[in-house]
């Protein structure tokens, strides 16, 4: 019966890959629990931050001093007209909290981006051509390792004074670190591959190679880098805004607002609790994310 | 029409191993002063064991690596002397391991398509045809087309390097040990692939193997390279019937083992050496 059609198809021919690609990449997603939470929590959050504007019950810098640092609904007496509580100005919590998230994933996501250019540039030139180049590079980056990212930030917001574009260019400067040892290493590793050769032999320039060829095969390493980067990013400007040395008042910096909170912390725990969950809970979905993404991408984990 | 398709003049490649801080680096000549000519329409079998240098000369030939020293000529003509491009018209590789060569983020399509498009030939209906008809040539099915290399057989993924390098209507394949890394069942379907493309096209090969028996059917001549060295050169018949030097002898005895893990059979000790050389 195969004569007919199947007599010049050779065995290996036969074999049909039974799922696409992106059938099994959603599977695998929604198969893993830790994933699936941080995307979902994640998503909301971005959700939320985008549509503060509509969302938000109050306007976040309105001040009302006859309602100040009144308690949350929870508290006995709370009231549904400011669901988290005022402040010590009479702001609407939750609506700088609202807000707030806006400026914790600005910051994460545009400081990842800068310095996950910065990095990835440099490690991948490192990686590809290797000698001298890879010498003057890894030198770069351990002078880079050796400073203390926490103290040369405070220092040099100190000196350039403290915005949000500062803190975004600041820590751009600072977090590429890792991109630039993730992509050293996963070059390094491809350098050599036939495919690339392929491309030389075709005469196919060294940016074409590097974009178009390398580039797509060591970018999943360096998304699981820049889920890593983006919570670093948020965890050092709330330190630094909590420091005064961040995003300035009366801007809703989840970091100052802890820091505006912290006077009244053993009487209403309630100002320092509210912003520090909400970024306990951002990070924590962040590297959900990105652990995930890590255990998407291992090749042990292909089915 | 060349005299030569490709001719290699006394081509020499070193390497400086280091050894630590403070030791003097040893000096490894993986490819050690070759001289080979093969004629248009020709297939050169170049046979040794693993180590001896071959994917050395062949990343040479290919321009992938310089040479310390001699010269390599493509169609008498001098590489280097002309461009990249133009020089990858006339020679393309065949890759030992076609789980290596294809870009695993790139369709089959847009790697079969990616030298048209690099060289800048027709627009991409005319390039899409071509990449068609290349896929009717090698046997391999259309419909694998918008597929990913991860989703293909070592057979069918070989049969992608194939068609690549064909698409350009290059006159010479260096083939680097194309099937030493597939299926011993899928190897046969290679090599006469290899070798109807051969008729069809009137194909150049320079066919790298570790294997005497696997260049055994396809070659018009063979040279055994032998630490950087081609000790013996001769047609099939000179060197399968009348081997002359005592390593050549050894690699023949070696195809008759049964398993390729037995290796070589201990024939090379200094005394057979001498006599020969
Ligand atoms: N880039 C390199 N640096 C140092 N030594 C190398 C390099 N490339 C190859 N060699 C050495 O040259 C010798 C020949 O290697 P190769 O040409 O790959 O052999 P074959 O293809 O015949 O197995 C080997 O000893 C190998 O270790
Ligand atoms: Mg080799």
């Amino acid at each position: 019966m195969s004569d007919a059609t199947g007599s010049n198809l050779s065995k290996e021919q036969l074999l049909l890959p039974a799922v696409p690609e992106w059938r099994r990449m959603m599977n695998r997603f929604l198969g893993h629990r830790g994933l699936l939470m941080g995307s979902i929590i994640l998503g909301l959050i971005v959700v939320l931050a985008i549509l503060a504007p509509w969302l938000a019950p109050h306007d976040p810098y309105l001040q009302n001093i006859s309602q100040r640092m009144i308690p949350p609904v929870w508290h006995e007496k709370g009231s549904w007209e400011h669901v988290f509580g005022t402040d010590k100005l009479g702001r609407d919590y939750l609506s700088r909290l609202l807000y707030g998230a806006r400026i914790s994933l600005t910051i994460g996501l545009s400081a990842a981006l800068i310095s996950g250019l910065i990095g990835t540039t440099l490690g991948v030139l490192a990686g590809y051509f290797g000698g001298r180049v890879d010498a003057v590079i890894s030198y770069i980056i351990t002078t880079r390792l050796a400073m203390p990212v926490v103290l040369v930030a405070l220092a040099m917001s100190a000196l350039v004074g403290g915005s949000l574009q500062m803190v975004i260019i600041l820590l751009g400067l600072l977090l590429w670190d890792r991109f630039a040892v993730v992509a050293r290493s996963t070059t390094q590793q491809l350098r050599d591959a036939e495919f690339i050769a392929s491309a030389k032999v075709l005469g196919a320039s060294t940016t074409y190679i590097l974009v178009r060829e390398l580039l797509p095969n060591i970018l999943s390493a360096l998304i699981v880098v820049m889920t890593l980067e983006m919570a670093h990013a948020i965890l050092l400007e709330a330190t630094l805004s909590f420091l005064g040395l961040g995003v300035q008042p009366p801007m809703p910096s989840w970091g100052l607002m802890i820091s505006e909170g912290k006077a009244y912390m053993f009487f209403k725990p309630w100002v320092i609790a509210i912003p520090g969950i909400a970024l306990m809970v951002l990070v924590l979905a962040i590297n959900l994310v990105g652990d995930g993404l890590r255990d998407m991408n291992a090749p042990e984990g292909r089915n | 029409m060349a005299e030569y398709a490709l001719e290699l003049t006394n081509l020499s490649r070193h390497f400086h191993l280091k050894n630590g801080a403070f030791k003097e680096p040893t000096l490894l000549k993986a490819v050690d002063g070759i001289s080979l000519r093969i004629r248009p329409g020709e297939t050169l079998g170049l046979v040794g064991e693993s180590g001896c240098g071959k994917s050395t000369l062949a990343k040479m030939i290919l321009g992938l690596l310089e040479p310390t020293d001699g010269d390599v000529l493509i169609n008498d003509k001098m590489r280097g002397a002309s461009s990249r491009l133009s020089m990858s018209r006339q020679l393309q590789p065949i890759f030992q391991d076609p789980y290596s060569s294809l870009n695993p983020r790139k369709t089959i399509e847009q790697i079969i398509r990616l030298p048209l498009q690099l060289h800048k030939i027709g627009d991409a209906n005319s390039q899409q045809r071509a990449v068609k008809d290349i896929c009717d040539l090698v046997g391999l099915p259309e419909r694998l087309l918008k597929n990913y290399p991860g989703q293909l057989s070592g057979g069918q993924r070989q049969r992608v390097a194939i068609a690549r390098a064909l698409i350009l209507k290059p006159n010479i394949l260096v083939c680097d040990e194309p099937t030493s890394a597939l299926d011993v069942s899928v190897q046969a379907q290679i090599l006469n692939l290899l070798m109807d493309l051969k008729k069809e096209l009137g194909l150049t090969y320079l066919f790298i193997s570790h294997n005497l028996g696997v260049v055994e059917h396809l070659v018009d001549r063979v040279a055994v390279m032998y630490r950087g060295k081609i000790v013996e050169q001769g047609t099939r018949e000179d060197i399968f019937q009348n081997a002359q030097h005592p390593y050549t002898q050894a690699l023949l005895s070696s195809v008759l083992t049964p398993e390729p893990a037995l290796g070589l059979p201990d024939v090379l000790d200094s005394s057979a050496w001498n006599q020969a050389s």
